[in-house]
């Protein structure tokens, strides 16, 4: 038997009438076509698939579909604003915070995460906010500075929380 | 990973979700934050037929201060308690548990009431429940009861908690006088739960401890309180030479687990480094 689902995608509302076994990442991936959010471990351990639920960033392969009913979304997709580049995505850019890229989506929405909570971090608050959030290519080193780049580009500039 | 067919129902209120678990018996299970049920339903080590969703029912969380006691509503996240000011003034060691649970994303959906009921040997919260002597508050048909923390883990994955109730509030006496408290943690690195948590709460009057209170997770089955390092370190002063010697008497006699991990001598080294640790750290907090 399905649920119906209403809720807000990047802005836009979407109601699909899914099962109840249906984990969010698999929605957004299978019935909105966001392929941007990556499904990695599916274990909740490696954070490819953090997207934002009401400005917390979640682990999408750990919450079913139907918990997402009436909240709002941000997937990597909703970031950009039409042509201009997320300040967040734009440091990954300029300080080359990815080589595979596979891991990229979910540490964008989780460094958006933490600079709403704390828009000026230091290294190792960067470092600790990135624990859930795992790199087999760079060494994470790069991709700290790209969000110390976007911490200096948007400070004081409010992300919502 | 996909868990096996169920249906979900979401619960507006307790007694709503109470209703739900009279109707549907052992089939149901409560779903708050998730993090630890869904994992287990997606490797299918769990398989409810009914999943009753109790995580919007807004008088499950909060977090207020009532009759020198810190009152935690069940369904409140770590992250709530990880930054809430009241409970870094009043009990830091319970900011300290919550944020050392997971990773900042488990924080933002894992709940108190979740990872007390699922009672995981290694979580963190129940050494913080054992150390704090805190009173549970369970809901079910024939109304409320409350039950102390030492009463309700009864070992691995198993509590007192009957099949149609569900905890409501956890309540936690705030320490009075010359108190400090710590929580130490040796994490295993992948998953960061505890392979060796230890809370340690000390008092002291004329400089010495006149109570210690201290609770180990990860080593047993279930969390458990260390007397013969309590009854070691009451009566003498906290500084290092005594704390030594009370940590060396830690998880002596502990059923000790072991896995491919760390093995029951390794944890056994453990528990009294990080004994030594708690106590150390709780002394500084004085």
């Amino acid at each position: 038997m399905g649920s119906l689902i209403h809720l807000k995608v990047n802005g836009q509302s979407q109601s699909h009438e899914v099962e109840p076994r249906l984990l969010l990442a698999y929605y957004l991936r299978e019935v909105l076509n966001l392929t941007g959010t990556h499904i990695g471990c599916d274990t909740s351990n490696c954070g490819a698939c953090v997207v934002l639920v009401n400005g917390k960033a979640v682990k999408s392969c750990t919450m079913l579909a139907v918990q997402a009913d009436g909240l709002e979304i941000t997937t990597i997709e909703g970031l950009a604003n039409d042509n201009e580049l997320h300040p967040i995505q734009e440091g990954f850019k300029e300080q080359h915070g990815l080589q595979c890229g596979f891991c990229t989506p979910g540490m964008i929405m989780t460094a958006a995460q933490l600079l709403a909570r704390n828009p000026d971090p230091t290294e190792d608050q960067i470092r600790e906010a990135l624990d859930g959030n795992y790199c087999r290519c760079t060494g994470y080193h790069n991709i700290v500075k790209a969000i110390q780049y976007a911490s200096e580009k948007v400070k004081k500039e409010v992300f919502h929380d | 990973m996909i868990p096996s067919k169920f249906d979900y129902e979401r619960a507006n209120t307790i007694d709503e979700a109470i209703k739900y678990l009279v109707e549907y018996g052992d089939e149901a299970k409560l779903l708050a934050g998730g993090h630890s049920l869904l994992p287990a339903m997606k490797l299918r080590l769990n398989n409810p037929v009914k999943l009753v969703d109790i995580n919007r029912i807004p008088e499950l969380k909060y977090i207020k201060e009532e009759d020198d006691t810190i009152c935690i509503g069940a369904a409140t996240t770590h992250y709530e308690i990880e930054s809430s000011e009241l409970i870094k003034g009043k009990i830091s060691m319970l900011s300290q548990i919550a944020g050392s649970i997971g990773d900042v994303q488990v924080r933002n959906m894992g709940t108190i009431g979740g990872s007390l009921a699922h009672a995981d040997p290694a979580a963190d919260w129940p050494a913080g429940m054992l150390a704090t002597d805190a009173v549970l508050v369970l809901k079910g048909p024939d109304g409320l009861r409350t039950i102390n923390a030492h009463d309700f883990f009864l070992g691995l994955y198993t509590t007192s908690l009957a099949e149609n109730e569900i905890i409501t509030e956890i309540r936690i006496p705030i320490p009075h006088g010359n108190t400090g408290t710590a929580y130490t943690k040796c994490m295993q690195p992948a998953s960061r739960f505890a392979l060796v948590g230890c809370a340690a709460i000390i008092s002291k009057n004329n400089g010495l401890c006149d109570n210690v209170k201290l609770a180990f997770t990860g080593v047993s089955a279930n969390a458990f309180r260390d007397a013969a390092v309590e009854e070691a370190l009451t009566g003498h002063a906290p500084d290092v030479d005594n704390i030594t010697i009370a940590a060396e008497k830690a998880a002596l006699d502990a059923d000790v687990l072991s896995d491919h991990f760390a093995s029951e001598d390794y944890r056994r080294h453990l528990a009294k480094v990080y004994a030594k640790r708690a106590l150390m750290e709780a002394a500084d907090n004085l």
